[in-house]
Formats: structure tokens, sequence, C-alpha cells
């Protein structure tokens, strides 16, 4: 087991650990080199497909929501190299403790287009089973599944396996307890866990600056947990730092953190408003980062990306697109009854007697002029009966 | 039939817990090298393992956060929160991913924790450590939330707790820990009554006290107390907080037609306005008094020196079933 107590490096002044430049450039880093010795040019057309096709999704996913099919997105634009080049540096077996961002993280590994629409449309609170692509549910509470992260890395210790766990976090969830008590515990127990955490720079109108005097990165050494900052715009960069961390954690090297910085294109969610508290000049500088538009270069530096090839990549993307709206706009309302299925697993008296009162009550409309409220002759009781269609 | 102190028989329950299944570990603090400040889990990380019997930093979010991770890796955890006026660090994790990750994931996901927590005063202990929050938790559905009155109960309660694929706050009577009584260790957990029910605690015919807890024995010597006098009471220990068990309280009701509910928790919205409430909407045309409560004041809970001012005790519960029985009583001529 390696010491994980290393000298840490200044937190005022991190490296952020690249391998392809703003423009398109492949450049060296000395740690990060020899976990992407393999990615061969396949490799990288593959990632920039999932790139394209996830910011496709979230075009599509943010109409869905201005067209009323969907009652809320939270865009993932411009932070396409972090979900993908995360996601896909993992072993299926490893498990994924995501926020509600990741849904690119979500659809790489295999979720269904509708059971990430659902949550979105109001249709539940979840959609894929977590145990069949091995990614928890989207945490909407801040923070709260690096103890989840952190625990299940535990309960794999505890197993005898050599996989490892990753919690997503945001540069804002840096600021909550549960973060810091995660890093406390999983330093204590030596888990084998990843703390990636995404500096979008924005958490909805609250910058950086406001959670954390020094880089996200800088932190986690204090706790006794390696970290590294690294271009959350590069793809490979990003690849290369997570199976930098996966491989320390399976080889009993303990927990992770990796700051990935990168930048929130979009709005928090589709109800947020940017323009209130972030200018153009930030959007533009950004802008000339852009995780898709560099591996672009790159590929076709390499003859790996000649107009025919996109337009097929992009023609790829569409069809999921198109997908993705056919599978939201033909998900069935829920059932009424439904909001009392699996509160509990045993049977709950209370709560039995609530729903077989509420069951009564929807049966007294069962026809028209029946049951309660049809004697008001109002517009309500019809209501009431549409909604129960 | 062993003889055992309220602390050994849940020290023997979660024994027995250990033994039986190799998923449940044990996660708080102090719990392993000390054995717990109560001397609950002595001898248990000696006897299982540092790796079973797990003491954690001092982070309570961290105990529930963690168990929930180690719950969704299919483990079985068993969270100590030493005191009472402690759990509120990780009630945030209890409410928002303990008790609604079943639902979120519709039923993939399962959360059988069992959180254990010492609770209640008359020890004579600084803030914090006296505090009776069982309303908070009964309140959030997804949660299931007991409470033993007796070695015997505390014992079986507890492994059907961890036995529970629902999550249960275990609320410890803290100042009942030193009590003894016979407890059956090999009782067959199948046959024994269910983890959601209420029992009888003593037969009477005048008037329904509800209690639980530590509250039941105090229940049990007003009902002694009261019986010198001429007045027989039904003593129901509620056990099950949440669900509550309303056929043995209503059966009783029925019978009396009158009902004191007693606890130490705050009187506002604590479980005896519930009781009240739902005995009033189901029992009304049995009533011939209404519901009684007496109830640990809506104050802070007080320095140990004022403890027993704010605790209802003996003569508090007998005022209160004077009230139900419309005899003279502390509140004659202030009814409004």
């Amino acid at each position: 087991m390696s010491d994980p107590r290393q000298e840490p490096e200044d937190p005022r002044s991190m490296h952020m650990h690249q391998l392809i430049t703003a423009d398109g450039q492949r450049v060296q880093d000395e740690l990060l080199d020899e976990f992407v010795a393999d990615v061969d040019d396949e490799t990288l057309l593959g990632l920039f497909r999932d790139m394209v096709e996830v910011r496709r999704i979230d075009v599509e996913a943010t109409a869905l929501q201005r067209q009323g099919q969907l009652a809320l997105w939270p865009p993932m634009l411009g932070q396409e190299a972090s979900q993908v080049g995360s996601v896909r540096a993992l072993e299926p077996d490893d498990f994924i403790f995501p926020t509600y961002r990741e849904n690119g993280v979500a659809y790489c590994r295999g979720a269904h287009l509708s059971e990430v629409m659902g949550v979105w449309r109001g249709n539940s609170n979840t959609g894929w089973d977590p145990y069949e692509i091995n990614v928890a549910t989207p945490q909407i509470i801040i923070g709260a599944q690096t103890l989840h992260a952190t625990g299940y890395a535990m309960g794999l210790s505890l197993d005898g396996k050599e996989s490892v766990a990753i919690g997503y976090l945001g540069d804002g969830a840096t600021s909550q307890g549960d973060v810091h008590e995660s890093m406390v515990f999983a330093a204590s127990f030596q888990a084998p866990v990843i703390f990636f955490c995404q500096n979008n720079h924005w958490a909805i109108s609250e910058p950086v600056g406001l959670q954390s005097a020094v880089p996200l990165a800088g932190r986690a050494p204090g706790y006794g947990i390696p970290s590294l900052q690294v271009d959350g715009n590069d793809v490979l960069a990003v690849l290369a730092a997570v199976r930098w961390a996966a491989a320390r954690a399976r080889s009993g090297g303990g927990p992770s953190f990796i700051e990935a910085v990168t930048y929130r294109m979009g709005a928090h969610t589709t109800a947020d408003d940017p323009t209130r508290y972030r200018g153009v000049t930030e959007l533009e500088e950004w802008g000339a980062k852009d995780p898709i538009a560099r591996l672009r270069v790159l590929l076709q530096s390499r003859g790996m990306l000649d107009v025919g090839a996109e337009a097929e990549i992009a023609a790829g993307a569409d069809a999921v697109a198109a997908e993705l709206r056919q599978s939201c706009i033909s998900l069935p309302d829920p059932e009424p009854m439904t909001i009392f299925d699996n509160v509990y697993v045993d049977r709950h008296a209370v709560l039995e007697r609530q729903r077989d009162h509420y069951e009564r009550y929807l049966a007294g409309f069962s026809s028209a002029g029946q049951g309660p409220g049809a004697g008001n002759g109002s517009t309500d009781a019809g209501t009431r009966e549409g909604s129960r269609s | 039939m062993s003889k055992l102190t309220l602390t050994q028989a849940i020290n023997a329950g979660l024994r027995r817990a250990l033994e039986d299944d190799p998923k449940v570990l044990l996660l708080g603090e102090d719990i392993g090298t000390l054995g717990g400040v109560f001397r609950v889990t002595d001898g248990l990380m000696k006897d299982f393992g540092s790796h079973r019997v797990i003491d954690t930093p001092l982070a309570e979010s961290g105990i529930i956060g963690t168990a929930v991770g180690l719950a969704y890796r299919g483990f079985r955890p068993v969270c100590e929160i030493q005191f009472d006026g402690f759990i509120y660090p990780g009630f945030d994790q209890i409410v928002s991913q303990v008790a609604k990750m079943h639902v979120r994931t519709q039923g993939k996901v399962r959360m059988p924790l069992t959180i254990r927590v010492p609770f209640g005063g008359g020890i004579g202990s600084p803030e914090h450590h006296s505090e009776s929050p069982e309303a908070y938790f009964i309140h959030t559905s997804g949660l299931r939330v007991v409470s033993p009155s007796n070695p015997q109960d505390a014992y079986t309660m507890l492994r059907q707790a961890i036995a529970c694929d629902d999550p249960v706050l275990y609320f410890e009577p803290k100042r009942r820990y030193h009590a003894k009584g016979d407890v059956d260790l090999d009782a067959d957990l199948a046959a024994a009554p269910a983890l959601d029910s209420a029992r009888v605690a003593a037969a009477g015919a005048d008037v329904t006290l509800v209690a639980y807890g530590a509250m039941l024995k105090t229940a049990l010597d007003a009902a002694s107390a009261a019986a010198a006098e001429g007045t027989s009471i039904d003593v129901i220990d509620l056990r099950s907080l949440s669900p509550i068990d309303y056929g043995p309280l209503m059966e009783s009701v029925r019978r009396t037609g009158r009902l004191v509910i007693a606890h130490e928790a705050s009187q506002t919205l604590g479980l005896g306005a519930e009781i009240a409430a739902t005995i009033t909407e189901r029992c009304f045309n049995y009533l011939e008094a209404a519901p009684v409560r007496v109830t640990g004041f809506d104050v802070p809970y007080p320095p140990s020196k004022l403890e027993k001012h704010h605790l209802p005790d003996l003569d508090r519960i007998l005022d209160g079933v004077d009230r139900a029985l419309g005899r003279p009583n502390s509140q004659t001529g202030m009814e409004d």
C-alpha cells in the first residue's frame, strides 16, 4: 500500500495537467502520458463521437424543455470532455455516484434515453436500475453522494474487490460538510474512491472564488488525499487522470481527488438566467477552449475526421436525438396510485389505510354523474375525471 | 431464559445479528475499543473484528452517509448515534437519503439500515444528552421508528429491526438501560410479536394510557398507584411509533372511552397529537372525554436540576387521568 500522506503540492499553485491544448495540439505530460499510452486514434474518435452525441442530447433536451415536454433540464454544454473522459476511464464493475448533471455519464454507461428523460419530465424520481448499469440515481442534494461513494468503496474493500467507486461533485459541493466528511472517512479507511470534481466555475450564480480561496484540488492533500488538477475540457487528460486515480485505488492506494477545470456554458438549469450574473467575455474566453472543437482539430490533423466521417457522426447523433425526443414524448403519465408504491418494502398499516381511502375516493369518479363532487355541476369534477384517464 | 439488563439485551441482539448475517456491520463513535459510551457494544469489536465493528470519525452525517453507500453495496449497517441530541448533523442523510432511496429508485435499492439512538432524559446529563427527537422521524415517510421499553423487547425488536428491509430508527430508553428483565435469547423471531405491533402492558377498564420507551415504566407505576385508589388503567406499550398500531388502541378506547397519552417529547405536533387526532377521528362515538396529553413542555430540554419538572412523572400522569375521568385536576376551572 502506498503512503497517501505524501508531500502535498502547494495548494496556491496547482499545476493543471493537459494532453490536448485548446487549439488541438497533443502535448506531453509526465504524469498522465503512461495512462493513455494505449489510446489509439480509433479510441480518440470514439471519444469524439461520445462527446458529439452528449452535446446533441443536451441540445435536444433543452429544446424539449422549451417546448413544454420536460419540466426542467440541467444543461451539460461545455462539460462533455469531463463527463465522457471520466466515464470512459472506468471498468463496468466500477460504481458511479453522479449528480443531477451527469446525464452524459449515464448515457455512456447505457442508460436508456427514456430513463434519463423520465426524471426531467416529472414522471419519476429516477429512471434506470442502478444495479444494471452500476450508476446510482441522480443526486440533487449537493454533495450527499460523495458519502455514498465513500461508503460503497468501503464495502468494496470489505468484499475484497478491486473495483472502485467514483463520486461526482461540482465546485459548489466542495463547500458542503458532506464532501469534507467524505474525505475524512475515505482517508481514514483508505477507501478505493475517486472524488471527481467538475469545477465549472459557477454554482448557479455564485463564482467558484466564493467557495474556495485556493484551487479546489488544493484542499484534498490536507486530508491526506492525493489530488491533481486537470484540464476538464481535454477529454484525453480527463481519461488519463481518472485512470491514474483508479489505478491508485485498485492497488490499495486509497482515495484520490481530481479537479477537472471546465466551464458551464449553459444555464444552471433551464429555469436559470445566467445573464444576470456573468458577462459575455467569460463565455467567449471559454468558448475558445471548447472540448469538441479541439479534438476535431487533432483528429483532422491525423486524417481521422474528414467531412464524410464527421457527417456520419453528426447523423448518428441526430438519430440519438430523434430517439430521445420520441421516447420522451411517448412516456405515459404515471398512474395515480403509484405514489404509494415503494415507500416501504414491508407493509405499513397507516400508509395502506391512506392508500385505500384515496383509491375509494378516486373510484367515486369512475362514471359520469356519480361520486364525490358530481353534484357540484362544476368543471372541477370533469377535470378530476380527466386527470385520471 | 436469561436475566439481562436492557444494555445487555441490546448487546446480545447485536451479537446475534453479527453471527447470523455476514452483511451486518456496526458503525459509530467509540463503539469499538471502548464498547460504546453506554457499553452497549462491549466486546463486539474484540469478537467480530474492526472490519465489522467500526469506530468511525466523529461525523454523524458521515456515519449515516457511508452507511447508505454500504447498503447500496448490499450491507446491512447498524449505526449508533451516541446521544439523541447528536443526531441532527446526520438529519439530512436520514431524511433525504435513507428515507427516500427505496422510493426514489422505484424499489431497486433497499436501505436496510438500523439507526440506534439512546434517547430521553432523567439521567442528569448536560445539554443535548436528554432529548426526544422521535417526532421528526415519525413525520418522515420511508422510515420506521420503534422504541422498546424492556429487555425482551429490546432484544427481539433489535433483531427484527436489523432483519427488516426498511430503515428503522431504534430509540433506546437510556434511563432504563440498567433495568433487568428475563430475555429468551433463543425465541423464534417469526413467532415473536411483529415489529410494528403495540402491546397491552397492563389490563384495565376505566382509562386507556399510551406510552413508550422509558415512559412505559412511569405509566405502569401510575397504573399501580391508580389501582390502589380504585381506578383501573389499561396501559398500552406502543413499541412501534411509525407505523402506529391502532388496533389495540382502538380496542381499548372503545372499552374505556377515555384516552391519555404520555411522552417525554414536547407537546406540539408530538406523537400524542397524532394519536389524539386519529383516535378522535376513528373512535369519536366511543369517547366520553377529550383525549389528554401528558408530555414534556414546549421548551428546550432543561438543565438536569430542573428536568424533573419537564419529564412527566407518576403524579402528572395521574393528573391527566383525572382530567380524562372528569375529576378535579390541575386544569379544573381553566378549560379554555
